[in-house]
């Protein structure tokens, strides 16, 4: 942008019709802002509004007076979090996402590492498998596992969605770690060995360090595909209260209250904390993740 | 738990002290057995449900997070034990074998199963050779989920590459306005299909009998002069307000992904074509596409995955009824609610064998890439 600018410059004509022409796409853009934010403005908005405004007008209303105060409440929180199990299911839903974050990182970590670096038996065939399996979508794994899972009494545990999770999401978490792992200049990782570090100090103490940019945009990645995935919570987990997972217990709470617009929209809300907060505060990875595991199946 | 990680990691990192000899192997064979029945343990409690949740949440995190830390070390701990020779041909396998272990236990083996499964009936007992296949083109509910999917695939890829294309030219052109604007369209992203549904499901509400109209597109079409509709139950259209809401997701990532690519045409080239006279959308045409095109490949076949794979919003919206059924989630209704393995084993591969083009080009261009 800024260099299309500095050459086209020094023509007047030029920069004259370049503002004439931004304006209307500025306002085309606005609007396409507009539309795609205005759904989940009114969703964040009823959710702050008493069940009975909620039902009787629309949530745009109230910008009619926006500062009045006795309209916007937080009853519908308190309701949603208490009685409705949300508060338990977010509780849940970080003991489910934090190791299934965390256990496919190392497993990938240690595998990348030996796939860049060791020599063995079949490793680039093994690593076209991986790259292979990364685009299998998981409805073709759903049937066979749940079958072990009730076999092995895993299913409805914390353990069996870790592992599930690991499982989909390790070819995609190899794949990445792999690029980077295997681009580091050999000169670090022959100087370790020479001075007599062991293969695994040299991953824990070199490799791990310096792959943390790549591993922070995977975890990324791989928190919000946890954290919001519903197939494999309703598959391995299931809808008990004790263990459920917030979207989960949120598309219960649609099924059974299906026109509660008091607790839904609180509801969808509390699911979409977690995310918003790491979108706003990671973007830059955020958006760096995203696009590393495009290629993910 | 946290004894053997002092353990283990004493033992990795001054490993010298005892080079070889009985208490080097004592060490060997004592921490794993310990590690064991840490872990056993931890299990037991966990699956304990009179015991404090938030007791439970941290036990479990400690043992999902450091567990496998240890069971590493604990393994290459174990092979150091080896003479030389075997440790090292032994030692890629410790750094690999978890991986490939779960690999083939997550995903290899149940793909082979799930194939052979398709050929089965219900309960997986009696071999029905392609009955499952015959019913899948032949019985009504199936056309309408299989013609949906493809209406999925169509709509919301072309859709969202386009629209994502046209905005990411546009921001790009917008000066300061243009990482707000991203952020706003990149959002949805981030939020679950389920709390995206949610969003929407209040958008297209409809007013029972004579209640107030509170659903933002009944609010419009009945200010412009149109009636309430129930647009979830309106075929055939219903399916296209539930793509809409695919389409509201996905635009912003193929928005920040191509806006990437575009930004990374080299400008002389955009200011030479401007010399030689083309206007703006002759460039676009001419010179911006075919300078991102490995971007937009890439982008189509991830969003095409994506929207193969569509459950979470057709679950949670109508859950299939009024003719918005789709393969994934007719899947789930045959495994969870039917009870017809066989069945739901065939509809998964379908999406498998929509798939294996994708992967067979994947693994292609990841050869040719090496080469």
């Amino acid at each position: 942008m800024s260099t299309t600018i500095q050459t086209s410059g020094n023509k007047r004509g030029d920069l004259v019709r370049k503002i004439l022409t931004a304006a209307p796409l500025r306002v085309a853009v606005l609007v396409i802002a507009f539309i795609w934010t205005l759904p989940t403005a009114g969703l964040l908005i009823s959710s702050l509004r008493p069940q009975a405004d909620i039902n009787s007008t629309g949530w745009w209303t109230v910008f009619a007076h926006p500062f009045e105060i006795t309209q916007w409440t937080l009853e519908n929180y308190v309701r949603v979090l208490t009685t409705d199990g949300m508060g338990d299911a977010f509780l849940n839903s970080l003991v489910v996402t934090i190791p299934s974050v965390v256990i496919p990182i190392t497993i990938a970590a240690f595998a990348a590492y030996a796939f860049a670096w060791m020599e063995f038996p079949g490793r680039s065939f093994l690593f076209i498998v991986v790259v292979g399996l990364m685009v299998v979508p998981l409805q073709m794994a759903l049937i066979p596992l749940l079958r072990l899972y009730i076999q092995f009494d895993l299913n409805g545990t914390f353990l069996g969605m870790w592992l599930a999770h690991t499982g989909f999401g390790l070819p995609l978490a190899v794949y990445l770690l792999f690029g980077y792992i295997s681009s580091l200049p050999s000169e670090i990782i022959e100087s370790a060995r020479v001075d007599g570090a062991s293969p695994l100090t040299t991953f824990t103490r070199l490799v791990m360090p310096l792959s943390v940019p790549v591993i922070a945009s995977f975890a990324i990645f791989q928190f919000l595909w946890v954290w919001n995935d519903l197939l494999v919570a309703l598959v391995f987990l299931g809808t008990r209260r004790e263990v459920t997972v917030v979207t989960a217990r949120l598309s219960t709470l649609v099924g059974e209250r299906g026109e509660a617009w008091h607790v839904l929209t609180a509801g969808a809300f509390i699911t979409m904390l977690v995310p918003l907060i790491v979108f706003f505060a990671l973007q830059r990875f955020f958006v760096r993740g995203l696009t590393a595991g495009s290629v993910k199946g | 738990m946290q004894d053997t990680v002092e353990q283990s990691k004493q033992s990795s990192s001054t490993l010298d002290l005892f080079t070889t000899g009985p208490l080097r192997i004592a060490i060997s064979f004592i921490v794993p057995v310990v590690a064991f029945l840490a872990l056993r343990q931890s299990f037991i409690f966990m699956r304990d449900v009179n015991a404090n949740k938030v007791i439970i949440a941290i036990v479990a995190l400690i043992v999902g997070v450091i567990g496998v830390w240890v069971l590493y070390l604990v393994t290459d701990n174990l092979v150091s034990v080896f003479p030389t020779r075997f440790r090292e041909t032994l030692r890629p396998f410790v750094f690999v074998g978890p991986a490939l272990v779960i690999l083939g236990l997550y995903l290899v083996y149940p793909t082979i199963l799930t194939l052979y499964l398709s050929f089965f009936g219900p309960r997986s007992a009696e071999f029905i050779g392609l009955d499952n296949y015959t019913a899948l083109f032949t019985r009504p509910e199936m056309l309408i989920a299989l013609r949906n999917n493809v209406l999925w695939l169509v709509f919301v890829t072309s859709f969202v590459v386009s629209l994502g294309l046209v905005i990411a030219v546009m921001v790009d052109r917008i000066g300061r306005w243009e990482p707000i604007a991203k952020s706003v369209i990149f959002l949805p992203m981030a939020i679950s299909a389920v709390g995206a549904s949610v969003i929407w499901k209040f958008v297209y509400s409809y007013p029972l009998g004579d209640r107030p109209v509170i659903g933002l597109l009944n609010a419009i079409v009945t200010w412009l002069g149109g009636e309430a509709q129930g647009w979830l139950i309106l075929r055939p259209w219903n399916n296209f307000f539930l793509i809409f809401i695919m389409i509201w997701i996905l635009t912003g990532f193929a928005m920040v992904v191509i806006s990437a690519a575009v930004k990374s045409v080299p400008s002389e080239l955009l200011e030479a074509a401007r010399i030689d006279g083309a206007n703006e959308i002759l460039i676009f045409f001419r010179v911006i596409i075919p300078s991102i095109r490995g971007t937009l490949i890439t982008i189509t076949t991830t969003v095409l995955i994506m929207v193969l794979k569509v459950f979470d919003i057709v679950y949670v919206m109508t859950n299939g009824q009024h003719g918005t059924e789709v393969v994934a989630n007719r899947m789930f209704r045959e495994m969870f609610v039917f009870r017809d393995f066989g069945q739901g084993s065939a509809l998964a591969v379908i999406l498998f064998l929509a798939v294996i083009p994708i992967m067979i080009y994947n693994v292609r261009s990841f050869r040719e890439g090496r080469k």
